[in-house]
């Protein structure tokens, strides 16, 4: 179908191209201030452990130091769900929780102080194994939590939110099914997103109860919202926020940091930055949650599903903010993967001496696919059925429904997405490729090669509520107030596109607010994917709202009905007379119009992506070559084509589908400490090792907005992984079920070298 | 300090000389300074980021006599009588137009989050020096230093394969 928008579907230049080539975005630490402080956090080497004494008076001589903050300066504030974590405590739960937070005139100085506070701990038994801290005598980290079980449930999500997945009648569905399999899988690599800039914050704080942030945070707005509750209720928070250098989920929740520079900011009446270091944004900020399922499914010899019953524990380290949020996203989305009637799968999320996890993409339906998937191949390997088949039979139908975050039931209303899925499998070559479960696609010498598919899908498409405001200037231009950061997705620019092709104005004429909550309404923040079809509806409708507002206020200039009116370029004219025309200066020059639009949560549609990977194994070494990826999904309509190619791409890096073949957060699990925090221990993909990527995208028009588009960056990381095990498995001829796919886990699995014991290791 | 003399450094930076002092007292560079330091904090000009610190992801790269340097693991000091060139530098003095190379990246939307483009582009602004007319492989092979999170790879290299051939 031939595109006939002005500027939707195609590549158009991002608003803020010029100042990321030029060095020109101001990211967050490219921002000074008059006076300003630096803050730094002395943090524990102990994971568990009770401060005795803190004796800061040596550091407090330090010339330079104007703040010192322990346990027992800073108010009761406190993060997590339910609020149970302080900012400062006089307990520390795991190596790098905060100790004291200092600001000085200098990085220097305060670092130099770090080193001159002197503190006495009382060391606690400490417990870094999901299956140990369930334990009667585990060492508890919360008085509030027994048993180190993190009380269920989000009231964000209302008084139903999704706990667990529970309908139908197990015991009948595995009656009916031609096989059983079972077992324990696990996703516990705690895989960091790390975006290239680390997390921080400036802040400064004005008597009695105000601060102001300035944040590089995908959902500024959502920072003053959080802060407000984790600070009592008190304090009125403003946040700014501008170009963020990645996130991928991570910095949605910064308010340890933020809280940290704002207390500091209150002790001194001085703006302070806060800055982590590479190694505290490895080893002391929030990373992937771990996942382990032990459960049985039942299918039958065409590919139904009977039944899934089990337990899904997940270990969030030492506090959740969000795990519980996604442990609920998580069982929607895998409903919307696996289509079966009679489900038992209860989760079980628990707390653990170390760093804490947090968002990521895939938003915990990742983690629980890549549990879950290995679990079903063993079922599908039985039967003889084909992954691909399997997949795209059970991927959610329209008239399908499934239990969402919420704990109601909806009913999907979107487009089938097994066109995409079959030009995706088409491009792969997976009919050819496919030999069968534990047989290699081709074997030369010692090269063993294997192919895999994975999907994903996630109804958050729609979640939660937008604002935006439009307002149209006499001069023919127009502004969006939109509180949304750029974090690396170009959406900012894509709202302006659609604000452009609504009112029919060049691109240059559109302008977008500062993402300032001071200037702009509510906006929950491009999270998930939910930027194209929530936070475009809101711009969309306000753009919309604009557009009515003008045309009536000139229709009588025109002596026409609204109705028969239109504009484009800065001016509205007669539909049927187009010479019949006046500009936008008509509604005159001391006047604007400002459109409202609201976005109201809809969680009747869902994005897909489906992922092939083909992978080469040596057999002498170990080592897995990741030879080709093929992504496969429908987006309804294209907003930037390079924009979403470059968001598909993603599913390598962020914990994606590398997760699944050399990235960990290696944890010594004796001592706590996190071993490769660093840049080079942690691994990463270079530029040298790219494998070719195809992105299949289907333009199947789907009942979204106007642009009939739905979102899809967020779950390009999410099928790759299990996919990866998948074809190693393949590849081998023996199950591989362990991420990531090292080389010794390899050779272990095929028998060339001895097991060796893990101790509290993963599954 | 009294007794010891003040040395100064001299360092051309995008075609404008600094003459610094070097020592241990505030606006002084101090034996102990990055490059990156000095560039960001001395200098302002903040276009070069600093994210590993540690020289591992290539995002503080700048062009040292036309070579890629990374800035966070040089000493101002050792930099005495260079020509230094960042991301800020790499418009026509005159003309204020973009390098090709910068260009080229927003052609291809060759960033996502743009906050390692800086350091990817002096990479690629090096290799393109040294060799006008690189293969594929010799630009990912130039880059191999540069870490990239959002997965921005390969248009990138698009990028600077187009750039090279503008030059050509």
């Amino acid at each position: 179908m031939a595109n006939t928008y002005r500027y939707i579907g195609k590549a158009t230049p991002r608003k803020d191209a010029i100042d990321i080539v030029t060095g020109g975005s101001r990211f967050l630490n490219d921002i000074k201030m008059p006076n300003m402080l630096y803050g730094k956090v002395l943090r524990s080497p102990h994971a568990h452990a009770l401060i005795k004494r803190i004796d800061k008076s040596k550091a407090e001589q330090l010339k330079g130091v104007e703040a010192i903050l322990t346990w027992e300066d800073v108010p009761d504030w406190r993060g997590g769900t339910p609020r149970s974590t302080r900012i400062l405590d006089r307990k520390v739960r795991y190596v790098g929780d905060a100790v004291a937070l200092i600001a000085a005139t200098s990085e220097e100085i305060a670092r130099q102080a770090l080193g001159l506070i002197e503190v006495e701990y009382e060391v606690l038994p400490a417990v870094f194994e999901m299956e140990e801290a369930l334990k009667p005598d585990a060492p508890q980290l919360y008085d509030e939590f027994h048993g180190n079980v993190v009380t269920p449930g989000v009231p964000f999500f209302g008084p139903k939110s999704l706990q667990d997945v529970v309908m139908g009648d197990v015991e009948k569905g595995f009656q009916e099914a031609d096989v059983i399999t079972e077992g324990t899988f696990g996703y516990e690599n705690i895989p960091n997103p790390l975006p290239p800039e680390a997390p921080g914050a400036i802040a400064l704080w004005e008597e009695p109860n105000k601060v102001t942030l300035w944040v590089s945070n995908q959902a500024s707005y959502m920072d003053k919202i959080t802060l407000f509750h984790v600070m009592g209720r008190k304090v009125e928070v403003r946040s700014i926020g501008g170009p963020c250098g990645g996130s991928y989920g991570s910095k949605f929740m910064s308010w340890q940091v933020q809280s940290y520079a704002t207390l500091l900011s209150r002790a001194t009446g001085k703006p302070v930055k806060l800055i982590f270091t590479k190694e505290e944004h490895l080893a002391a900020f929030t990373m992937r949650i771990a996942s382990r399922m032990t459960a049985r499914v039942g299918m039958k010899r065409d590919g139904t599903v009977t039944a899934v019953s089990g337990t899904w524990l997940i270990d969030t380290g030492y506090y959740s903010m969000t795990t519980q949020s996604q442990v609920a996203v998580g069982c929607g989305e895998v409903q919307i993967a696996v289509r079966c009637a009679n489900w038992d799968l209860k989760p079980k999320i628990v707390c653990t001496n170390r760093n804490a996890s947090g968002i990521v993409r895939g938003f915990g339906g990742q983690e629980l696919k890549c549990s879950l998937i290995p679990l079903l191949s063993l079922a599908m390997e039985r039967l003889e059925i084909d992954p691909f088949q399997f997949l795209k039979k059970n991927f959610v139908k329209p008239g399908d429904g499934y239990f969402w975050r919420d704990g109601i039931w909806y009913t999907y209303r979107g487009v089938d997405f097994s066109k995409a899925m079959e030009e995706g499998a088409k491009r792969f070559g997976w009919e050819e490729k496919w030999k069968g479960w534990l047989k290699p696609t081709a074997v030369e010498g010692t090269k063993r090669r294997g192919i895999g598919v994975g999907v994903h899908g996630n109804a958050d498409i729609g979640e939660d509520a937008s604002e935006a405001y439009v307002r149209l200037h006499p001069d023919g231009t127009a502004m969006l107030f939109s509180c949304v950061t750029e974090h690396g997705t170009g959406q900012r620019t894509n709202f302006v596109k659609m604000v452009a092709e609504v009112l029919q104005l060049p691109l240059d004429n559109v302008s977008i607010t500062p993402s300032d909550s001071l200037i702009n309404p509510y906006e929950f923040g491009p999270a998930g994917s939910r930027g194209t079809y929530a936070i475009g509806g809101a711009a969309i409708a306000a753009a919309e709202d604009a557009k009515r507002k003008l045309l009536e206020l000139l229709a009588p200039k025109l002596q026409a009905d609204p109705s028969e009116l239109d504009t484009e370029d800065g001016v509205v004219f007669i539909k049927s007379r187009p010479e019949k025309k006046i500009p936008w200066k008509a509604m005159s020059i001391d006047r604007t119009i400002t459109g409202y639009g609201r976005f109201e949560p809809d969680y009747t549609l869902s994005n897909c992506m489906m992922t092939f990977v083909e992978v080469e194994v040596d057999t002498e070494t170990g080592k897995v070559t990741l030879q080709r990826v093929v992504n496969a999904t429908d987006v309804g309509q294209v907003i930037d084509p390079p924009g979403l190619e470059g968001q598909l791409n993603g599913c390598l890096g962020s914990g994606g589908i590398d997760s699944a073949l050399f990235e960990e957060t290696i944890l010594d699990r004796s001592s706590g400490h996190i071993l490769n925090a660093n840049m080079i221990d942690y691994k990463w993909r270079t530029f040298s090792e790219l494998p070719p990527i195809d992105n299949v995208v289907f333009e199947t028009p789907i009942p979204s907005h106007r642009f009939h588009a739905v979102g899809v960056g967020e779950i390009a990381t999410s099928p790759g992984p299990a996919a990866v095990l998948m074809a190693v498995s393949n590849a081998i001829g023996v199950w591989l079920h362990e991420y990531p796919a090292t080389p010794e886990r390899v050779l272990k699995a095929l028998g060339k070298v001895r097991p060796r014991d893990r101790k509290g290791g993963v599954a | 300090m009294k007794g010891i003399k003040s040395r100064k450094i001299r360092l051309v930076v995008n075609g404008h000389i600094h003459e610094l002092e070097v020592g241990i007292r505030p606006g002084q560079i101090k034996p102990s300074h990055t490059l990156a330091h000095t560039l960001r904090e001395t200098l302002g000009l903040t276009g070069t980021k600093v994210s590993c610190d540690n020289g591992a992801c290539g995002c503080c790269t700048v062009l040292m006599d036309n070579k890629a340097a990374l800035s966070c693991m040089t000493l101002t000091v050792e930099c005495d009588g260079k020509k230094i060139t960042t991301i800020e530098g790499l418009k026509d003095p005159k003309t204020k137009d973009l390098d090709p190379l910068q260009q080229a990246f927003i052609d291809h939307t060759a960033f996502q989050c743009g906050f390692c483009t800086p350091g990817i582009i002096m990479s690629a602004k090096a290799l393109l020096y040294e060799n006008p007319s690189p293969t594929e492989e010799d630009v990912k092979e130039a880059l191999s230093g540069n870490f990239c999170r959002c997965i921005s790879h390969y248009q990138v290299v698009k990028a600077v394969m187009s750039a090279s051939e503008e030059v050509r």
